[in-house]
């Protein structure tokens, strides 16, 4: 026992002392950071696979990157990778928000189209650039095996940008993304705010899709939000709390891997689900220390009128000791 | 025409969303500080015009002004002299999101992004004055419907506007917060502020409306004095034609009280 224990933290001191780990820790802090803060406004508008369709899209963009960095002769072909999923991340989300707004009938289809169109279109087109299925299966699930000092820069600068319109623009994201009729009605500049929510979350894409992959971007922008809206009562706290989450899996998930050679991507989705699993078990039992005063149940809970007539028809009067009468 | 005391000038609007015209040939003038009804029989185009005049659905043809400019120009419309508030959807919001953190996004602009000092004292007195003070720091998305409404009135009654747009505020509330609602609108109205509101039937607001405006398949087809609202409830009696004699007769209700219950 002593001795598992000695080397695991031999392993855990040799982890904090390559420069690799640290490299690729700051990252997944950063990115895990950063990534719910998005998710939060695409939760709110019922948009969460938003980030789903920019990941497919954003492979393309990955192995343009590669035949850029091929053909201008660069010395490493990963270099441009990033870039080149920040232009097609950039471009697939203002064509998906471009339909979004039209709303006409055919837009799910021609999202489909686009959302398939951007896988096959990559993996075609990495193999074009010499690209190995190992290379591909770092793109689609994540892989730090190779990033450097301009990748860690680059990330940062990134979040720092998405952190700053995600948290500085705030109140009239909230305003968006709660009731679009609404700001539009108050004069907010809601194409402007939209354009600039699609953005966002392109380059949360881009730069979260070397941590967790391609195909699993999205479970990064999405599933602390899940975990933290059974934690908090207000928006605020909600994103709050998905970023401290976000920030903690990424790294513990991405430690593991260093124990174990397992995809980061898979690792970091399935500790966040997990934890939602736990907690979704659990909740009911630390449910009562958060002070909601609860209304009437058949308000919140019955979704459907036939049952709440029912439940008068069985139960006559219930609530006359309780107050008003339901206001529904 | 456009002379300044006009609070809305709607001139030969028709829309169509493509399934048909819903709204056709609608002429409509609002002076400022009046009490309009928009009546019609579900599907008439009540909820339609009244996105129409804030620009939330496009004109097929005509024109919408706002206080002598014209909606479509969006940039020019004094947004925050316009409170609207949307016809209740029952469906539930994705996310927790407290009354305050909603209603503060009614203090928004297309100049004000974000809320100014002295935010969280307004938005306190708006939930106080729709009887919500004490639940600003809960969830929405635990109130029961009349609870939703008001969190939404108070959203455009904290930017404290010359017009109030309403739309279908006495669908699915109890009577003790429809005469709430009235006394908060007759309140309004003495002090000045334009109501256009949306009803089924005049009922409890019928004391304070000067002008009812009755729709049907996207056409005016009555306008003028409020018809006398008929009596649904024997157990109480309106009055039935003088301006404020509700009120005189029966003491205004303590909204908060009332909505505190
Ligand atoms: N976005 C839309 N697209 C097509 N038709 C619509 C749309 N919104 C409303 N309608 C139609 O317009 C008509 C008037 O609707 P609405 O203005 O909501 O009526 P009301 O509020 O008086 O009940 C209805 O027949 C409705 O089906
Ligand atoms: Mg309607």
């Amino acid at each position: 026992m002593a001795t598992v224990t000695a080397e695991f933290w031999d392993t855990f001191a040799a982890m904090l002392g390559s420069p690799l780990m640290q490299r690729a820790l700051l990252i997944a802090v950063l990115v895990g950071t950063a990534a719910p803060v998005i998710g939060t406004y695409l939760v709110q508008r019922r948009l969460a696979l938003l980030g789903d369709g920019i990941g497919h899209v954003a492979l393309t963009g990955v192995a343009m990157g590669w035949l850029a960095g091929a053909g201008a002769g660069s010395a490493s072909v990963e270099a441009w990778a990033v870039p080149g999923a920040v232009v097609a991340s950039i471009a697939g989300a203002l064509l998906i928000e471009y339909v979004r707004e039209k709303g006409t009938s055919s837009a799910d289809v021609a999202l489909a189209l686009l959302f398939y169109g951007g896988i096959a279109g990559g993996v075609i087109l990495i193999g074009l650039a010499g690209g190995t299925s190992a290379n591909l299966t770092g793109y689609l699930f994540g892989s730090i095996s190779t990033v450097d000092e301009l990748d860690v820069w680059l990330t940062a600068g990134l979040a720092a940008l998405i952190l700053g319109v995600g948290l500085g623009l705030r109140p009239a994201l909230f305003a968006l993304c709660h009731d679009e009729e609404f700001a539009r009605a108050s004069g907010l500049p809601v194409r402007a705010l939209n354009i600039i929510v699609a953005i966002t979350a392109a380059l949360t894409v881009a730069i979260s899709m070397r941590v967790v992959g391609v195909l699993l971007v999205s479970a990064l922008m999405i599933v602390p939000v899940a975990v933290a809206q059974l934690l908090a009562a207000s928006f605020r706290r909600t994103m709050g709390v998905a970023m401290g989450l976000g920030g903690t899996v990424c790294v513990v998930g991405l430690s593991i891997t260093y124990f174990h050679p397992l995809s980061p991507g898979a690792t970091i989705t399935m500790l966040s689900i997990g934890l939602y699993a736990v907690l979704a078990v659990t909740r009911p039992l630390i449910r009562p220390s958060t002070r909601h005063r609860k209304p009437h149940r058949g308000a919140t809970i019955s979704p459907r009128p036939a049952e709440r007539t029912v439940d008068h028809a069985y139960h006559p009067a219930p609530h006359s000791t309780h107050g008003p009468p339901d206001e529904q | 025409m456009n002379s300044p005391t006009t609070a809305v000038l709607v001139e030969d609007l028709s829309v169509d969303l493509g399934t048909g015209p819903i709204l056709d040939g609608i002429d409509l003038q609002v002076p400022d500080g009046r009490a309009l009804a928009l009546l019609g029989a579900n599907g008439s185009g009540k909820t339609t015009l009244v996105k129409a005049l804030i620009g939330l659905v496009p004109p097929a043809s005509g024109r919408v002004s706002l206080y002598g400019t014209e909606v479509s120009a969006r940039r020019a419309v004094p947004w925050s002299r316009i409170g609207y508030v949307p016809q209740r959807v029952n469906t539930s919001p994705p996310m927790a999101a407290t009354a305050e953190e909603v209603v503060l996004s009614g203090l928004l602009t297309g100049r004000r992004l974000r809320p100014g000092p002295g935010s969280r004292g307004r938005v306190r007195d708006a939930l106080a004055e729709v009887g919500l003070a004490d639940r600003a720091g809960e969830s929405v998305h635990l109130f029961s419907g009349g609870q939703q409404q008001r969190v939404l009135i108070a959203r455009a009654l904290i930017r404290k506007p010359d017009l109030l747009i309403i739309d279908e505020p006495l669908s699915g509330i109890d009577r003790a917060s429809k005469l709430a609602l009235a006394a908060s609108l007759q309140r309004l109205r003495s002090a000045g502020t334009t109501i256009i509101v949306v009803l089924h039937e005049l009922a409890e607001l019928g004391p304070l409306i000067d002008r009812a405006v009755t729709l049907d398949q996207g056409r005016v087809i009555q306008d003028g004095a409020p018809p006398s609202a008929p009596s649904d409830d024997p157990g109480h009696h309106h009055p039935d034609t003088l301006q404020g004699a509700f009120i005189h007769r029966h003491p205004v209700p303590d909204l908060r009280a009332r909505w505190r219950l």
